[in-house]
């Protein structure tokens, strides 16, 4: 049993002041964005997705790095406790995977009047993680819990990580192609202001990333210490 | 050979096996017995390297290809006939002198005139002989066997017996079983699981 | 050495369970027939070859997967699997020869779907075959570790096409590319990328697919 994470629940975790923290510079990149960020000219107020859009996708390709690395440790070391590490990184990862899907959907509409769009190579990169790592959950919660399923999480994580570059050519490839492009998009020529106010937003939804994955972290950590005490009252 | 030190297995928050200690010498021949539940399986399977210790420590002396295993399942294919699965595992085991070997075992376990029928074709107690010659084929070092006995007729088991009985003090045997009275006059060391 | 002699040991048995029990392999051929024959109701009139290139690509993949959620089938049943882990073999020796011998199903799987394409819709160009055999590569080395995951799962048949389709859109891009483009060699490169990294992926990670 894990004594230090019963030890450190409330007093010393870093958790409460990571939430803080996070809480904090998410409002700072708000007002940033809605009250510093200049508006652009031609896509007025809904470019300002862009700001949260970004860093989301970033961060979900950050968690589900984490979460390959994690399940890499635990092929090599084979501790517990990088399983539910790795687990929780790819829920994370799944959770802002799914906001990139949904802000870039917001965006596509925004900009171009569609919802959707199969020469966005981002979005469509993340279409396919998206089925990729729902296929996690979906195997993870159809073995026993176990080693066997840890080493097999462990190993289809790794899987997804591999699928992220192999993808991305892939789309590019089949974009020139098969879905000619249709739509040409001018990368933003970002200001000053726009770059700063992109990095603080950056670096906010990445803390805040690592807030939940931590609070996710001692939330089950807690569950399975009561679960063992529970367990060896009964015994 | 076997030394194993607080060891435990659990699969998620079921536990397996309660936390062990065991040494067992090379050349023993250790019976292990317990209610059904206690971890026998559990134990042999960590024994034969199928399962890794959630904790503690076990320490087995002898490689892979060096150790001999009999579980509940008879591992065959059961679209080959005992020959083919036989000749299979003698090629993946490196077994010297295999078709030799093969034809011996099958002798002496009553299989010869049924080698060429398919596994899935065999009564229980002809495939649980099979696996036995499985288990054997290689001559381990090191034999788990859990609960041998299970669906061997009478001769089948009268076979068994002489088995054991040749391989006491040259190998060293691991055998769990419910009826320790079979084993009884052969074991060195004893283990009660709870 | 004794690695390539467990895998050939290993594929020999594959090839002679199927040849005596014949049933994956013709399912597989008629299934793939009855698909192209759907297809060509499917498509409506006046659609051309490029798009009926893909729905090819759709047949074999599904037809892969059928193929696939069987192919650890006879390990299953006996109980062979864990004899296997017993052995002293390479766990991706075990991994790399139950592969080899569904690469071969999967080339029969071709010689019967390609010619049927042939003559339901359109010629298969040269590019064309070499994507497809490329790609078994691909599905082949996938395919197999996925199903011996699937087979760790309670919901075995259910499982396995949703692990296999999202990796399995790289090879339908790589594929269809390859037949349809005037620049098929960077698709077919590309596939031999595909299998490059993942056939050393699964080589490194069966081990711990079946282990406990």
């Amino acid at each position: 049993m894990s004594t230090s994470s019963l030890n450190r629940s409330g007093f010393g975790s870093p958790v409460p002041l990571l939430a803080v923290l996070a809480s904090g510079l998410v409002g700072i990149a708000l007002a940033l964005v809605f009250f510093v960020a200049p508006e652009d000219a031609d896509q007025g107020l809904s470019q300002k997705i862009f700001y949260f859009h970004v860093p989301i996708a970033l961060t979900a390709y950050a968690c589900f790095g984490w979460g390959a690395f994690k399940a890499l440790l635990l092929l090599w070391r084979k501790e517990e406790r990088y399983d539910l590490e790795s687990y929780v990184a790819v829920h994370q990862g799944t959770i802002f995977g799914a906001l990139t899907l949904a802000t870039g959907s917001i965006w596509a509409k925004a900009s171009w009047g569609h919802w959707w769009l199969w020469s966005e190579n981002q979005l469509v990169l993340f279409l396919v993680l998206f089925l990729f790592y729902s296929a996690y959950f979906m195997l993870r919660f159809s073995i026993e819990e176990g080693p066997r399923r840890a080493n097999i999480s462990a190993v289809y994580a790794l899987f997804g990580i591999a699928l992220v570059p192999v993808s991305f050519l892939a789309i590019r490839l089949a974009e020139n192609v098969i879905h000619p492009t249709v739509f040409t998009r001018e990368g933003p020529q970002m200001t000053g202001t726009m770059f700063f106010t992109f990095c603080v937003a950056w670096v906010a939804i990445s803390a805040l990333a690592y807030a939940l994955y931590r609070l996710e972290l001692l939330g089950k950590r807690l569950d399975s210490n009561l679960r063992e005490l529970r367990e060896a009252l009964s015994s | 050979m076997i030394s194993a030190r607080a060891l435990e297995k659990r699969y998620g928050r079921k536990r397996a096996l309660r936390p062990l200690d065991l040494d067992v010498a090379s050349g023993s021949f250790l019976v292990v017995t317990g209610a059904n539940g206690s971890g026998k399986t559990t134990l042999l399977r960590l024994l034969a390297g199928l399962a890794a210790p959630s904790r503690g420590t076990l320490e087995v002396a002898v490689d892979r290809g060096r150790l001999g295993y009999l579980g509940h399942e008879a591992l065959v294919y059961r679209e080959l006939t005992a020959l083919e699965n036989l000749d299979l595992y003698g090629r993946l085991y490196r077994v010297p002198e295999r078709r030799e070997r093969i034809g011996m075992l099958l002798e002496r376990f009553g299989l010869w005139e049924a080698r060429g029928e398919r596994a899935s074709a065999l009564s229980r107690g002809m495939l649980q002989r099979l696996a036995l010659c499985r288990a054997l084929l290689h001559d381990p070092d090191l034999l788990v066997l859990d609960e041998p006995f299970t669906a061997l007729d009478v001769q089948g088991a009268a076979l068994l017996d002489h088995q054991l009985a040749e391989l006491r003090g040259t190998r060293t045997v691991v055998v769990s079983t419910h009826e320790p009275e079979r084993v009884q006059r052969l074991a060195s060391a004893r283990l009660a699981l709870t | 050495m004794t690695f390539l002699a467990d895998v050939a040991t290993l594929a020999r048995k594959d090839l002679r369970l199927e040849l005596r029990a014949r049933d994956t392999l013709p399912a597989m051929l008629l299934f793939v027939v009855s698909t192209l024959v759907v297809f060509r109701f499917a498509l409506p009139e006046g659609a051309d070859d490029v798009a009926a290139q893909g729905l090819l690509w759709v047949a074999l993949v599904f037809t892969a997967l059928l193929g696939l959620a069987r192919a650890w089938a006879p390990e299953r049943e006996g109980g062979a699997l864990e004899g296997l882990v017993l052995a002293p073999t390479d766990r991706s020796a075990i991994w790399l020869g139950k592969s080899a011998a569904v690469f071969i199903f999967l080339c029969a799987l071709d010689a019967v779907a390609l010619p049927a394409f042939a003559l339901f819709f359109a010629p298969v160009n040269l590019s064309t075959v070499a994507g497809v055999l490329l790609a078994n590569l691909g599905i082949c080395a996938i395919g197999t570790l996925l199903a011996a995951m699937a087979a760790a799962s309670r919901t075995r048949e259910l499982i396995l096409p949703l692990l296999f389709l999202p990796l399995a859109i790289p090879l339908v891009v790589g594929g269809v590319g390859a037949g349809v483009s005037a620049e098929p060699a960077r698709f077919l490169a590309f596939l031999g990328l595909y299998d490059g990294v993942f056939a050393i992926l699964c080589w490194a990670s069966f081990e711990y697919v079946v282990s406990e």
